[in-house]
């Protein structure tokens, strides 16, 4: 399946399960038979009912879990060498801010730790601030921020060391309805600029439609994936949320959702990538 | 000055205090409070005409307090230096405990129950017993009684600082690459900061009174708590009071200096309560 030489895929998951505590009376069997490939710069939601495996598999992707079989490549290299050489940042449902570091050192800490000086941590983080529109608030500890500028935080460190990819889960979760409408305007925005490719795992299904060149759309128990709708929506904007296309793609991912009773409605919509 | 007749009567078995007071109020209210208090004891025990050895006039107090100054100096010093001693070695027994308990987690499950059974234990009961051990003369007793009572208190919520962190930011730590050592530099030492000072600010108070406690029972002598058992004993009150005074000022000065040191080492501090 391997479509071509010249560009590595971001992502290349083969036939990933994963089964939590094997072997075991409470195993349970998180992801089965898993096939995904992500190319560079395209933004994939995950998208699925609680429980069905969608924040595992972006974890693995992560290398936070090691799938029980199946391979996984990120950038053509093991998810483990992945990681270690900074290839993804991460954002999650919780900003997970240090109240202890101000903003701007919230956003240079990976940038210590992989031992950058100090002159050139600073110049990075207040580009970030910019990019996030955060500018005024380096100073600030994350405490005294609105939740929507903590996440916004928390985005512009995931993309600290100009990771070509980004893992998000749930990263608008927590947020009120119109603050969510406005950072979904924002990351579109911030990966136009930057160009990275991002898995996205989300519950909403307007959300995954807004943001995403490709929607996955998995079931529970087990854990596998039953879709996979591209959205056709070109350059996104306030006006794409009132657009028939829009409305259209939103109707085509519930109704994967619900599992398909019709084949011939959700037919001709799926797409197998694999 | 405000009064203090007795330094925190509270039982050697500290609550766990979850939040943290809030900073920067006046000064103003509590001054006006004690010094309506100590004019109102002032003139009840004169009006009243409560004998001496019941409560003394703070009049009187001050007059021993001056009269016996040397001595009671003395005393403090003594006093205060096997308080801080023993603060400072137990609070490093106790953050040790703390740290091995989170690098090994077996560690945590088996020294909670014993630092448990510990608390529960009235430590100064063992000071007779550690006098015979160290001998009665010798400061090493009252060291031990404090380093024990200390213990106890900054090494639970030591380890609960180190141990409670939001896994976010483990698993963020874990998306960087780097191992046990930066997670705790970064992530689990800051997170018990707070928690740290809130139990030092206890044992702060747990040592001074541990120490004199401890002084009650012997040993060396011109220290607070043998001026204040020889003073009771020769019906000297105003003089035991004075005594009482100068330990309390002790457990003052050392709980000022943790509020000092607090606010010096955790600037981000929030006001509002944690998680």
């Amino acid at each position: 399946m391997t479509t071509a030489d010249t560009t590595t895929p971001a992502i290349e998951i083969q036939g990933v399960g994963m089964v939590f505590n094997g072997g075991r009376p409470n195993e349970v069997t998180a992801l089965t038979d898993i096939d995904l490939t992500v190319q560079a710069g395209e933004f994939i939601s995950l998208i699925g009912p609680s429980g069905c495996g969608k924040s595992t598999l972006m974890r693995i992707v992560g290398d936070l879990e090691t799938p029980t079989s199946g391979a996984v490549r990120v950038n053509g290299k093991d998810p483990r060498q992945a990681r270690l050489d900074h290839d993804y940042g991460m954002a999650f449902q919780q900003a997970g801010l240090f109240d202890w570091r101000t903003v701007s050192a919230n956003i240079e800490l990976p940038l210590e730790l992989m031992k950058w000086n100090k002159a050139r941590r600073q110049t990075r983080s207040s580009e970030l601030l910019d990019l996030v529109h955060l500018a005024d608030f380096g100073a600030m500890r994350p405490w005294e921020l609105s939740g929507g500028m903590q996440q916004r935080v928390a985005i512009a460190r995931a993309l600290a060391a100009s990771p070509g990819l980004l893992l998000m889960d749930e990263p608008f979760g927590a947020l009120d309805e119109m603050t969510r409408e406005r950072m979904q305007g924002e990351l579109v925005r911030i990966c136009a600029e930057t160009g990275a490719t991002v898995i996205f795992v989300t519950h909403s299904i307007p959300e995954a439609v807004y943001l995403s060149d490709r929607v996955v759309v998995m079931s529970a128990r087990p854990g596998q994936i039953t879709d996979v709708i591209p959205v056709a929506l070109g350059e996104r904007n306030e006006d794409t949320r009132e657009d028939p296309t829009f409305f259209a793609s939103i109707t085509t991912v519930r109704e994967a959702l619900r599992g398909a009773p019709a084949p011939a409605v959700t037919g001709s919509n799926s797409v197998d990538i694999s | 000055m405000s009064t203090v007749e007795a330094p925190q009567t509270q039982a050697p078995k500290p609550k766990t205090p979850s939040t943290n007071p809030g900073r920067g109020r006046s000064l103003i209210p509590p001054l006006i409070v004690g010094v309506v208090a100590v004019v109102a004891w002032e003139v009840l025990v004169r009006v009243f005409n409560i004998q001496k050895f019941l409560i003394p006039r703070p009049s009187s107090i001050i007059a021993a307090l001056s009269t016996s100054w040397a001595d009671i100096l003395e005393g403090t010093k003594r006093t205060g230096y096997v308080a801080v001693s023993g603060l400072i070695v137990g609070v490093i027994i106790a953050v040790a405990l703390a740290l091995l308990c989170t690098r090994f987690h077996f560690m945590a499950d088996a020294l909670t129950p014993m630092a448990a059974a510990l608390a529960a234990t009235p430590i100064v009961a063992l000071a007779p017993i550690y006098f015979k051990w160290f001998g009665a003369t010798d400061a090493t007793a009252k060291q031990c009684v404090v380093v024990s009572v200390v213990i106890f208190p900054v090494f639970i919520n030591t380890a609960r600082g180190l141990l409670e962190v939001q896994n976010v930011q483990i698993e963020l730590m874990h998306t960087y690459g780097v191992g046990d050592w930066a997670i705790l530099r970064e992530v689990r030492l800051p997170n018990a900061l707070p928690f740290f000072f809130t139990s030092l600010k206890v044992a702060s108070s747990l040592a001074v009174i541990a120490a004199i406690v401890a002084e009650y029972f012997g040993g060396q002598q011109g220290t607070l708590g043998s001026i204040i058992t020889q003073s009771a004993g020769l019906s000297r009150y105003d003089r035991a009071w004075a005594a009482v005074l100068m330990a309390a000022l002790l457990g003052i000065v050392l709980y000022a200096i943790v509020v000092v040191l607090e606010r010096t080492f955790i600037p981000w501090e929030r006001a509002d309560a944690r998680r």
